[in-house]
């Protein structure tokens, strides 16, 4: 049976790279898609969120957030402005992120970059999101 | 001839430094390796990128297609924009010299025409301040390891100044590492974008989500975000081994000139020895009674 290569970069390093996979997951800009083998040739933009790839009876998550999905030959390319593994993502650092940007937020008058804040409370969502996740799924299959 | 306190006082410094320069050498070899692995694991990105924009742009486009994507527009240049990456410091032979030189000529003879100039590190910031060169923008102290992020606002800028119109065209100006003993300035057109020509010119009929344009506009800003990327990582690895050879010549050098300065103090040592003895024994010679 036909399988896919998945292979997530980021503009500093390679993140991830996976042979025999059998579906992915991924938050494109115009909702969630999945991808299986044999897929048409397909570019797509993404929004942050959790891209799942599943191989066999195993599943793994990972962060992606902003750029782009590329699907062509079985052959997944993900070029991500940012991306993690889920198993990676630190919480509290997560959680403490979200309530700087918060705070940024609230203090409206004083901060210049509520753009910079904007994006910084949405990664960190995103993060809390796909972290917590990952960790119901675990209490649900153990083993996973 | 110099006294042998002085000769020794000499050589004292020099071994000093040669210490100093020894140190710095070994510092260097060790964040140069660093720098080039940075700049290896970045490779992956930009080449899937430039595949990616190879692919997409190898159909033919019309102009009126071609309007949709201003990254791409091919104008007459009236005022040129070059960004200028050097280190932010010194102590590396010829690097720094070298590359400034190649900025200045690129705006005296591959521009001739007015040039605004991005500075990213001090010393090419502190050359053009100096000769009152059109500094539109400076960015210095990205560090060893910058990440993508820090270079965003670089290449944002540049794409503003190429979309506003301010300028028509923008180069870079870097010092390419070519291996640890050659680096060379190079001159690389990013704005407008140069089409990369696909090895296998694959002619994929893609699925776009949400639409062409849309992707391709997204894509685009960041290969230019990229190529700076990568050209800065590049600077980092030039800098630290070019400071490696400098410091290296700076030591062999060191120890040539305390060798030869320990000659002379043996000389002059010897010389000294000599003129007591000649001083004694003439003395002697006065005394004695025939």
């Amino acid at each position: 049976m036909a399988s896919l290569t998945v292979e997530i970069v980021t503009g500093e390093q390679v993140v991830y790279q996976k042979d025999d996979v059998s579906m992915v997951v991924a938050p494109g800009a115009d909702g969630s898609l999945g991808i299986l083998p044999n897929h048409a040739p397909l570019v797509t933009l993404l929004h942050g969120g959790e891209l799942r790839v599943k191989s066999g009876a195993g599943e793994e998550a990972l962060l992606v957030n902003g750029g782009f999905l590329e699907v062509v030959n079985n052959k997944v390319v993900v070029l991500a402005d940012t991306a993690e593994r889920a198993s990676d993502i630190d919480v509290e650092r997560a959680e403490a992120a979200r309530r700087s940007a918060e705070e940024a937020l609230r203090n409206r008058g004083e901060t210049q970059d509520i753009e910079e804040a904007q994006q910084a409370l949405q990664l960190a969502a995103v993060r809390l999101r796909v972290a917590r996740n990952r960790r119901n799924r675990g209490q649900e299959r153990p083993a996973g | 001839m110099a006294s042998p306190r002085e000769i020794r006082r000499r050589i004292r410094g020099v071994r000093n430094m040669s210490q100093i320069t020894r140190a710095i050498q070994m510092v260097a070899a060790t964040k140069m390796r660093r720098a080039q692995e940075r700049s290896t694991a970045s490779r992956p990105y930009s080449e899937r990128l430039r595949e990616f924009i190879a692919d997409l742009s190898s159909q033919q486009m019309d102009a009126e297609e071609l309007r949709q994507y201003p990254l791409l527009e091919d104008r007459p240049v009236n005022t040129a924009g070059m960004i200028l990456i050097t280190p932010d410091r010194g102590l590396t032979g010829a690097l720094n010299g070298n590359l400034i030189r190649r900025g200045v000529r690129f705006i005296r003879e591959d521009a001739g025409v007015p040039t605004k100039v991005i500075a990213v590190g001090k010393k090419g910031r502190d050359f053009m301040t100096r000769t009152d060169q059109d500094l539109i923008a400076d960015f210095t102290g990205l560090g060893d390891g910058p990440s993508l992020d820090d270079i965003r606002p670089i290449a944002q800028i540049a794409i503003q100044e190429f979309l506003t119109g301010s300028v028509d065209s923008v180069h870079l100006v870097y010092p390419k590492f070519v291996n640890t003993l050659t680096q060379t300035p190079e001159v690389v057109q990013i704005l407008p974008i140069v089409r990369p020509e696909g090895d296998e010119a694959q002619d994929v009929n893609y699925i776009f989500e949400p639409d062409a344009p849309t992707v391709l506009n997204e894509i685009l800003p960041r290969y230019v975000e990229v190529l700076l990327y990568q050209a800065v990582l590049e600077t980092v690895a030039s800098f630290y081994s070019a400071q490696m050879v400098a410091m290296r010549n700076a030591t062999d050098n060191a120890k040539e000139l305390a060798e030869d300065l320990d000659l002379s103090l043996n000389k002059a040592r010897q010389a000294q020895i000599t003129n007591e003895v000649a001083e004694i024994s003439a003395g002697a010679n006065a005394f004695r009674v025939d």
